[in-house]
């Protein structure tokens, strides 16, 4: 087995280990810092810490969780760091129980996945992304993009399950709701679902 | 079972995740079919899913893995220089370690005094007396001799190699006949006597046995 050999010592073949989990390294970085730079610098830590510490590894994990909750710590660190003195912004503070509803559309036009070779379709949907609170994000990132259990994005995030799923339902239905106008979703501008004072759908 | 609405949206999520009992998926799809609201959410989540979940949304910078190699081969490099640093350190830790070691083995023993000197000019075969807490070696009948009772009769060299010096007063026959010499190299050699001493503390037993008749310190030659 791969890893093993390289916890007894084969370093070299660590390039091997990581090559499949580069992108997720950094995608994860990026998810938290939204900024290339410091994404890159994070990642690169990340896999160095990794490569450091390989020996600690338990196997009853997956290899890329570890790395990715690696990643993860690094990113907030290098995160409070940067922000220690700076005000957490408003979306990441949004109540998990807060009455966020999602917008009434007549129907979905789909987006195909086609439509990914676009620059300009993958640029939207980053930007979607950026828009969502830090908490929704971080969620949605590791879940959705890097298809984490929900169990492994809960060790990851140091959070509980039922938090991942609370969070990963609000993110999911948020970027829908930012991405239908853009793509042509054929949504009511007359607004919302209607709720009844007071009542909500989670 | 029958759900509205808010149950859908509440559970879309963990419909879209396969996480819902048998029961409850099939009420929500009952659902959805005749509801065009919740057939917007479930496919809109679904889209989603599947877009933000495609490799491709998972962009790197240019160049990306290359620095991370490098960084990586930095890493390594910076690892083996230390390691192999560890290890000239080792080396040389070890060549300094035997040294002290080898050299130990031939070392003189810690002298008893300030005074013990070898005996030079004294035969080494020729028997003599030392006392436990001495600092001198003497001829038997010696009248210098302290503590009589704890004798022990050695030879010279014997003695000189336990950090015994000659008596000056019985053995000066012997050590006069150097006396001269060393006179003339006393003045000479008095200022670097310490490092006179400190040669020949560790100066090996066989070359001490050796120069055993050869020239002593300059202090214990004129006393």
């Amino acid at each position: 087995m791969l890893i093993q050999r390289v916890r007894e010592g084969e370093h070299e073949l660590f390039y091997e280990l990581i090559r499949p989990y580069e992108r997720r390294v950094y995608a994860a970085a990026f998810a938290i810092l939204r900024n290339e730079a410091d994404a890159e610098d994070v990642a690169q830590e990340a896999v160095l810490k990794a490569l450091k510490h390989i020996r600690q590894f338990r196997a009853e994990a997956r290899f890329s969780t570890w790395l990715i909750q690696i990643t993860v710590n690094e990113a907030r660190m290098r995160r409070r760091k940067a922000h220690a003195n700076i005000m957490e912004p408003i979306a990441d503070r949004q109540d998990e129980e807060g009455n966020y509803t999602p917008r009434d559309f007549a129907d979905w036009r789909e987006i195909p996945s086609e439509t990914l070779e676009r620059n300009e379709v993958r640029q939207k949907l980053a930007e979607a992304l950026a828009e969502l609170g830090q908490i929704y994000r971080e969620v949605f990132v590791l879940r959705d993009m890097q298809h984490l259990s929900i169990e492994e994005t809960a060790k990851a995030l140091g959070i509980s399950t039922a938090s991942v799923k609370t969070r990963l339902l609000r993110a999911r239905l948020m970027l829908r709701d930012l991405l239908a106008p853009g793509f042509g979703g054929a949504w009511s501008m007359t607004g919302k679902l209607s709720f009844e004072k007071g009542t909500k759908p989670w | 079972m029958v759900v509205n609405c808010e149950e859908v949206w509440r559970e879309v999520s963990n419909y879209l995740d396969g996480e819902v009992d048998p029961t409850l998926r099939v009420a929500i799809e009952e659902h959805v079919r005749g509801c065009k609201r919740c057939t917007a959410v479930v496919d809109g989540a679904r889209n989603v899913l599947q877009l933000y979940g495609d490799e491709r949304m998972l962009e790197v910078p240019f160049g990306f893995s290359q620095r991370l190699h490098r960084k990586l081969d930095e890493n390594m490099l910076g690892n083996r220089r230390t390691f192999l640093g560890w290890m000239v350190a080792a080396a040389a830790a070890c060549l300094i370690v035997g040294t002290i070691e080898a050299a130990s083995a031939f070392r003189t023993p810690e002298l008893l005094s300030e005074h013990a000197r070898p005996g030079n000019g004294v035969p080494p075969d020729m028997m003599v007396v030392v006392s436990e807490n001495g600092k001198l070696f003497h001829l038997a009948g010696c009248e210098f001799i302290h503590e009589k009772n704890k004798l022990r009769t050695i030879t010279a060299a014997e003695a000189s190699r336990e950090g015994y010096s000659p008596c000056v007063r019985c053995l000066k026959k012997y050590l006069a006949a150097t006396a001269s010499a060393q006179f003339l190299e006393g003045s000479a050699t008095t200022p670097a006597r310490s490092a006179s001493r400190s040669a020949s503390r560790s100066t090996s037993r066989s070359t001490m046995a050796l120069n055993f008749r050869s020239t002593s310190s300059g202090r214990d030659g004129f006393r």
